[in-house]
């Protein structure tokens, strides 16, 4: 059933894979793989020398193609695990566990009330290709792998946050009441900072000169990225993904993203969050690519996390999500047919 | 002669002509040569905007009232001499009748309203800027209204693999035009709010020729053999937005369409 696969969704949009001398682009296990996987990238050998990456016609280290930030590796560094890198037998048992709770939903006949699928409607981790990585967390910053501690006002804004999401009633009640993804606003991919989103955690970068443009295949979205010297926008100007200046140094592309709108606070994030990440092209096929958060407002300290781009297929094609999210409707309707039908039996009953 | 002959003819045209009768009023300056790019290409890289009215009515029309009361001034309709070459679409009497039932009800059907995709043409002509970002395989097209984009591949062009809004694009240049071929486009876009609408059939051919620093021609020939008796042409220039700063913003428009899409599915608050 569509609603419960959605909240399980937003669960699973935890993270990205690492980017490490250990990193290889993979795929599941034979076992866990669904039909017709697709060819795993091979790692880089290591040859001694630093890579170079090719340029584009005016000169930028060239980042240009299709890219994918689909992991097993969680944000935050599991409970229990102290280790910062596992060995390789310890990573497989990792992603082999957390294929077979995404399988435990997809399979058919495993959840009972699951009609369509991940599997179905879009392709699930275990059926696209993933840069696997040997890290146990995609936080590098702190060094425990966990996020820092909310400060105090950023728990009072979760606080006043939680308090303005109960007056506004139930999840059901109204659409601007369920989750900004099942809305076909955004999706957790897009970012800034770009994180895996759970299934077609796919993008696509095109360069002109000046300019970097980075498709996300999740509702089409395209953040183009101005690479001269321009002053931030006016701090009036807020958006769902802020405002993105960039780079180059050396061959890292460094853009710092500012005048988020607020709405679609990152990990409790206040409206004046700062994203910086940096993409370095290691690899043919691997962008390691780092982001730190800063917010004084709900952090003390920033934080950064690793969350490398292995290189896949394209063409993406149009993910037009808005236009056909009959999920909304459908669910609105079903809660309020529920309501009426409760309604009609209390009345039944004092009868 | 074949251009300047044309030129005299888009001059007679817009002197003597009324509204009705509009013909190709952008003809390519002649000899423009556009800066190349770093691949030797003809350069349109940058953010572009139609100044018209095309998006109220792609035919001529006279200024109009809005169909929103409350909106008085601020939401009627601005008169527009056309961009459709002969000025009237070539439809089928069917087709005709559908448009006019479209029209009638435009405030339940068209696709702006409920911030759907715009398809194509009509992306290039709403009041809203696009950036072109042209790479050697792909050029691509953000449009700013609903984050439309666009991917023309230049390179590994295929066939369509499924319909979609905005069309699937394959792009190749004819000396200083880029020519863009696109095919696979769903049957639910319009060409504006005039209720002018295509099938699942549309097959649309646009040219992006640089006319000066700042100016592009647009050519669009439009078939559809489910909807127009017969191929037919727009054209229109398009303006360089020049200010230092000007970019491609967000207008995220799902959110501002929700409660007229979803609100009578909102829960009461008497129940």
């Amino acid at each position: 059933m569509n609603r419960r696969s959605l909240v399980s969704i937003g669960a699973l949009v935890l993270g990205v894979a690492v980017l490490l001398s250990a990193t290889i682009v993979a795929q599941v296990p034979a076992p866990l793989a669904k039909p017709k996987p697709a060819p795993a990238a091979k790692a880089p050998a290591p040859t001694g020398k630093p890579y170079t990456p090719p340029k584009t016609p005016d000169g930028q280290p060239d980042l240009q193609g299709f890219w994918t930030n689909s992991t097993y590796v969680p944000l935050e560094r599991p409970q229990g695990v102290t280790k910062e890198i596992y060995t390789p037998a310890e990573a497989e048992a990792a992603i082999k566990a957390a294929a077979d709770r995404e399988a435990e939903q997809t399979e058919p006949g495993t959840t009972a009330d699951v009609h369509y699928d991940f599997s179905q409607f879009g392709l699930d981790r275990s059926q696209s290709k993933f840069a696997a990585s040997l890290r146990t967390s995609l936080i590098i910053d702190p060094p425990d792998g966990k996020m820092p501690p909310v400060n105090a006002q950023g728990q009072k804004r979760a606080a006043e946050r939680a308090a303005a999401r109960k007056q506004a009633g139930g999840q059901y009640d109204s659409v601007q009441n369920m989750p900004i993804g099942s809305r076909c606003i955004i999706m957790g991919g897009s970012g800034p900072p770009m994180m895996n989103a759970g299934y077609n955690a796919n993008y696509q970068i095109v360069q002109s000169p000046g300019y970097v443009m980075i498709l996300t295949e999740m509702i089409h979205d395209a953040r183009i990225i101005p690479l001269d010297t321009r002053p931030q926008a006016a701090q009036g100007v807020r958006q769902w993904v802020g405002v993105s200046r960039g780079r180059w140094e050396g061959n890292t592309l460094v853009v710092e993203t500012t005048n988020f709108n607020g709405k679609n606070a990152f990990r409790g994030a206040s409206e004046n969050l700062k994203v910086t990440e940096r993409f370095t092209r290691t690899a043919d096929d691997m962008i390691d690519y780092k982001f730190t958060v800063e917010d004084p407002a709900t952090w003390d300290k920033a934080w950064t996390a690793e969350a490398p781009l292995a290189k896949t297929e394209g063409p993406i094609f149009e993910f037009a999500c808005h236009e056909t999210n009959y999920g909304i409707a459908n669910i609105l309707a079903g809660a309020r047919a529920e309501e009426k039908t409760k309604a009609e039996q209390a009345k039944k009953g004092s009868n | 002669m074949r251009k300047p002959f044309l030129a005299r003819v888009t001059v007679l045209a817009s002197v003597t002509c009324v509204a009705a009768a509009v013909t190709l009023v952008t003809a390519q300056t002649p000899g423009y040569r556009a800066p190349r790019g770093p691949d030797g290409k003809p350069n349109l890289n940058g953010i572009w905007q139609a100044i018209n009215s095309a998006n109220y009515d792609i035919e001529a029309h006279s200024a109009a009232p809005s169909p929103v009361l409350d909106l008085g001034a601020s939401g009627a309709v601005p008169a527009g001499l056309g961009v459709v070459e002969g000025g009237t679409l070539p439809y089928t009497p069917e087709a005709l009748k559908k448009r006019n039932e479209n029209r009638a009800n435009r405030l339940k059907l068209d696709p702006e309203i409920k911030c759907y995709l715009p398809g194509v043409p009509r992306a290039t002509y709403m009041p809203f800027p696009f950036q072109i970002i042209q790479s050697q395989k792909h050029v691509m097209v953000v449009h700013e209204y609903a984050g439309a984009v666009r991917t023309i591949y230049m390179a590994d062009q295929t066939e369509a693999p499924a319909d979609s809004w905005m069309g699937w694009s394959n792009g190749r240049w004819e000396g200083e035009t880029l020519v863009v071929d696109t095919k696979g486009f769903n049957d639910l876009s319009w060409f504006d709010r005039s209720g002018n609408f295509h099938s699942d059939a549309l097959h649309v051919v646009e040219r992006f020729t640089a006319r000066s620093a700042d100016t592009l021609n647009y050519e669009v020939t439009v078939e559809d053999s489910k909807v127009f008796t017969r191929p037919w042409k727009m054209s229109m220039p398009l303006y360089r937005r020049v200010e230092p700063n000007a970019q491609i913003l967000e207008f995220r428009c799902v959110e501002f369409v929700e409660d007229l899409l979803y609100g009578h599915l909102r829960k009461q608050p008497s129940q």
